[in-house]
């Protein structure tokens, strides 16, 4: 099932400059919550640290309210808690069927000795995630890619591609950075459903830091506006919106 | 006190020239690290080429030392010098360069620079053979005994005059190197390719100058290196790979990228090699009349013996990297 | 359509290359070279795992060669009457306990922080603990040595089968790699290639001093063959039987090794040479699947090294040499194609066959060219010329090197990119 995060006074310091600067916030098990603000304002530090690419200065950060602060990515992985990034880190010299197959952790043919002591043990195991990817490549439609190269997908069809490998391994929660970043409006429709999808039908916890407004309005309730390392308000995208405060850290004072 | 005066000649002298030669090797290859972001294992080439630019100029003109008053390897130091820089820009223009330009891996450039080591060294060999040669062939190695005025000193300091010149060298060459970097546009330059490569490129520093300076500094250094160190012994030619082992020990263990690191990186590496090596039993010696008769003092009691002593750099290599892997002036490492 | 092709049209020009090299010099000759040349596919198959899968730079492939030959010697030499009969048995057996006391120590002071001892004076503690113990060692090792290089001149072997020796040569190999890649795998690659540098020297350095184990530069002769000697039964079946040997080892090395490259490992490996991040960010543990690639690299390479030095019959520890046993084998890796096995049984076979070629051949033309040097200017033939033709070939490795770099950087055999349904 689905699994709610919760940072508490989150610091992270890069030399003279603080990125996050005492950040509390919450994400509800369940949800799609958004995370906005100006640029600089810290969102991908934050998705960083609870990410588990860096560590904080200071603060605690609860996962399914497990102490996950200062844990490797890798491990997260293995909780459940994924993350995507901005430009897509796709596997570009292998296929898509192959993104999506390499990665189920523990598979026992990654292991040396089973896979040359033990092969019909690993030949099982590779017909099941071989059904699995093939089941994830049709949910996403991408059946007509699935035996061309990474590389060669377009930035829509690498971002389904990233989704995708968050459904191999039944995620519970998943960091979306900039999911919207370089995609065309129609693939952008396509991956924004299958969130909603993934969220109704399977229910994945999704934490969003987005500035294409449209796209937030249409998966995020609520949203959380982040300024200056910190968390200024957050609420319903209507609210926001209106919010004078908020105009003001993104436009600069000018109303 | 002869004892003293032993660890001075066995310990002090002889690590500071070895760790001179070592401090002047690893600038140069800090500052390829740096500039250049790879580990450039033909280094040690370079020196032994330098050494060999000298040697040829001391065979063609055996008397243009006694002429001055200096070594006559000394002499034609500065002529090789230029020579083994202009190797070194040659180098990298017909080797390294092109890879640079096809976005190679770091690594795969130091491939390339194992290419070039063999290339060398084989050359080398092939036109000079593989025997060792004397650079004093022609005169006299000044060598000067110092007395100390102290009663139960027998024993005399021992210095040659390439050591004293190598001390003199190194000293001018730091000062000089300290303010190019400091006072220079093109050190300044230097410092800035060392911090931000792609940002100086837009910034309007010229790259390929900074890249022909450091091949300068570096190849020059090395020639320098090499040439001093075979007037100290003699000139070998697997000098090569015996001293890269070492250099890069001193560097790492500076901080890579730091050329005030390689100096200090290159005295630690050399000092721990002579104190490694060092009988201490020696000093245990006056005291053996007064122990009892049931204690035997064992006869050398050294950390190393003498044929393990390249085990030395190769153990701070490991322990810098174990226990602090941006060295003392915390260098790049990743 | 030619790159499926390829493989097949290169080895037969190696099939062909090999024709004539038996045409023109004989077939115990011949022998002796395939013989050898497959020890060093072995070599160049460890090597294309560390760089083609892990992109990991091994400079230091002479030292699991020399302690791969070691362990094969110590194992399976005959044994040493003269050694067993005396006491030094039991005084080196002391001395072993004395490491192993030694070891526990430095091992408690190591975790003296568990107590609360400070970091900064637990580091200097153990530094202090090892220095006293290690000098402790080598003062009650050095007398037990000098005895043994006395009486006996060196502690022989244990007389065990050849293939246990060999097996050995390969598991030592790989604890020695567990090892180095512990220390040096997380940093830089440049720094691993400096480390394996260092650690071949020390190896050699050990071996060649070490009277007492290795009977040092007085060699330990004539080594065990796991099939009958050319003593029994002459140089072409011997040499024929042993290459028979090493080309079935070569088999089941490649056919596993296939197999792990086409399995979710391989995949696996794939996913991280392509994207480090990514596979961190998805799971799978970075460091330890290259540390897993570099020990079974090494490995082969002490297997391959075992297999060499017992074919040569002489542990020789001068006559290991960088350039024969390092730098040989990553000309052999790439130019047969990294990342491809095929690639780096080719590249073995193909660049030690103009390798040994390649002595007669520059001995030849630096001596004619001497000769019409003397006859036309009056040269005078340097005396060591043979030693100096021979450096020419080092010059020629080197420039391999660069040139296949430069212009064919995935060698003639690049890796296959595999097609999944």
């Amino acid at each position: 099932m689905a699994a709610g995060i919760k940072v508490t006074d989150l610091c992270k310091s890069f030399g003279g400059v603080r990125a996050v600067d005492d950040c509390t916030l919450e994400v509800a098990e369940g949800s799609i919550t958004g995370l906005i603000g100006p640029n600089g304002a810290g969102k991908t530090t934050l998705f960083n640290m609870v990410a588990g690419t860096y560590a904080p200065c200071e603060g605690e950060i609860l996962f399914d309210n497990e102490d996950i602060t200062g844990i490797a990515s890798d491990k997260l992985f293995h909780k459940g808690l994924l993350r995507t990034f901005q430009i897509a880190h796709e596997f570009s010299n292998m296929t898509a069927l192959e993104n999506l197959m390499v990665v189920p952790g523990n598979q026992a043919g990654e292991n040396l000795l089973t896979t040359w002591f033990k092969p019909s043990m690993v030949r099982d195991q590779e017909a099941d995630i071989r059904a699995k990817a093939n089941e994830v490549i049709k949910f996403l439609n991408l059946s007509h890619v699935k035996n061309e190269l990474a590389g060669n997908l377009s930035g829509g069809q690498k971002k389904l591609l990233e989704l995708g490998r968050t459904m191999m391994v039944d995620a519970k929660t998943v960091l979306l950075d900039e999911v919207a970043a370089g995609v065309n409006r129609t693939l952008l429709n396509d991956l924004s459903d299958n969130i909603l999808r993934l969220n109704r039908e399977v229910g994945y916890t999704f934490f969003v830091i987005e500035h294409d407004m449209d796209l937030i309005a249409k998966l995020c309730d609520p949203v959380i506006v982040m300024a200056q390392g910190s968390v200024m308000t957050q609420g319903n995208i209507t609210d926001i919106r209106a919010n004078k405060q908020v105009i003001e850290a993104y436009f600069g004072g000018a109303a | 006190m002869n004892e003293f005066i032993f660890f001075i000649n066995k310990v002090v002298i002889s690590g500071s020239v070895i760790g001179s030669i070592y401090a002047m090797g690893a600038i140069g290859v800090t500052l390829v690290f740096a500039i250049l972001r790879f580990a450039h294992f033909a280094h040690g080439d370079l020196m032994t080429l330098g050494a060999f630019f000298s040697y040829i100029l001391v065979v063609l003109f055996p008397e243009a030392g006694s002429f001055i008053g200096l070594p006559t390897g000394f002499v034609m130091l500065p002529i090789a010098m230029a020579l083994t820089a202009i190797v070194a820009i040659l180098l990298d223009r017909s080797f390294y360069r092109p890879l640079r330009q096809n976005n190679v891996k770091p690594v795969v450039m130091v491939m390339a620079s194992i290419g070039v080591t063999l290339m060398i060294q084989g050359l080398i060999r092939v036109f000079a053979g593989p025997s060792s040669r004397n650079f004093f062939f022609a005169e006299r190695k000044d060598i000067f005994r110092i007395e100390l005025p102290f009663e139960l000193a027998s024993r005399k300091i021992v210095v040659t005059e390439p050591q004293l010149l190598l001390f003199v060298f190194i000293t001018v060459a730091v000062i000089s190197l300290h303010l190019f970097l400091t006072r220079s546009r093109l050190g300044k330059a230097m410092r800035a390719m060392s911090d931000n490569p792609d940002l100086s490129r837009v910034s309007g520093i010229n790259t390929t100058m900074v890249v022909w300076t450091t091949w300068i500094i570096a190849g020059s250094l090395a020639a320098a290196a090499g040439t001093l160190l075979s007037l100290d012994v003699t000139l070998k030619p697997d000098l090569s790979f015996n001293i890269l082992l070492p250099i890069f020990a001193a560097a790492i263990v500076g901080g890579v990228g730091h050329p005030y690191g390689a100096i200090a990186g290159g005295f630690v590496v050399g000092f721990a090699e002579t104190l490694s090596v060092f009988n201490w039993a020696i000093f245990l010696r006056p005291f053996r009349d007064s122990l009892p008769d049931w204690i035997d003092l064992p006869n050398k009691l050294a950390f190393v013996p003498t044929e393990y002593k390249i085990t030395v750099p190769f153990v701070i290599l490991v322990v810098i990297l174990i226990w602090r892997p941006t060295g003392i002036f915390k260098g790049q490492v990743l | 359509m030619s790159v499926t092709n390829r493989p097949f049209i290169l080895f037969c020009g190696l099939g062909l290359m090999i024709a004539l090299v038996f045409f023109k010099l004989g077939t115990a000759f011949s022998l002796r070279m395939l013989a050898e040349a497959t020890c060093y596919a072995i070599l160049a198959l460890g090597l294309t795992i560390q760089w083609g899968y892990a992109g990991l730079f091994n400079a230091g492939i002479m030292g699991f060669v020399a302690i791969g030959g070691f362990m094969s010697v110590l194992l399976t030499y005959p044994l040493n009457e003269k050694f067993w009969q005396s006491d030094s048995p039991s005084a080196l057996g002391t001395v072993g306990l004395y490491i192993f006391a030694a070891i526990i120590l430095v091992y408690g002071a190591s975790q003296l922080h568990r107590i609360g001892v400070p970091r900064k004076l637990k580091n200097l503690i153990t530094a202090i603990v090892f220095g006293i113990s290690y000098l402790v060692v080598i003062t009650a090792l050095n007398p037990v040595a000098a005895n043994i290089e006395a009486t006996a001149g060196f502690i022989g072997g244990f007389g065990l089968p050849v293939w246990v020796g060999w097996a050995a040569g390969g598991a030592v190999a790989g604890i020695i790699a567990y090892f180095v890649g512990h220390i040096c795998l997380g940093l830089r690659s440049d720094y691993l290639a400096i480390a394996t540098l260092g650690i071949a020297e020390i190896i050699k350095a050990v071996l060649k001093n070490a009277d007492w184990l290795t009977h040092g530069t007085l060699t330990v002769s004539p080594l065990p063959w796991p099939v009958p000697t050319p003593n029994d039964i002459g140089f072409i079946a011997a040499r024929a039987s042993y290459l028979a040997v090493t080309s079935i080892m070569i088999v089941i090395i490649y056919v596993a090794l296939t197999r792990a490259y086409n399995a979710p490992w391989g995949r696996m490996m794939r996913a991280i040479r392509d994207n480090e991040i990514s596979s961190a960010s998805m799971g799978k543990n970075v460091n330890k699947r290259r540390l897993e690639i570099f020990i079974l690299g090494s490995v082969l390479m002490g297997i391959g090294g075992a297999t060499l030095i017992s074919f040569s019959r002489i542990f020789d520890p001068s006559g290991f040499l960088p350039l024969n046993h390092t730098f040989l084998v990553w000309v052999m890796m790439i130019l047969g194609g990294a990342g491809n096995n095929l690639g780096a049984i080719f590249g073995a076979l193909f660049v030690y066959i103009i390798w040994t070629m390649s002595e007669p051949v520059t001995l030849f033309l630096f001596e004619s060219f001497a000769t019409w040097g003397k006859d036309i200017f009056g040269w005078e033939i340097p005396t060591d010329l043979a030693a100096r033709a021979l450096q020419m070939r080092v010059f020629i490795i080197g420039l391999t090197i660069t040139l296949v770099l430069r212009y064919a950087p995935s060698g003639v055999l690049p890796e296959k990119i595999a097609k999944h349904d």
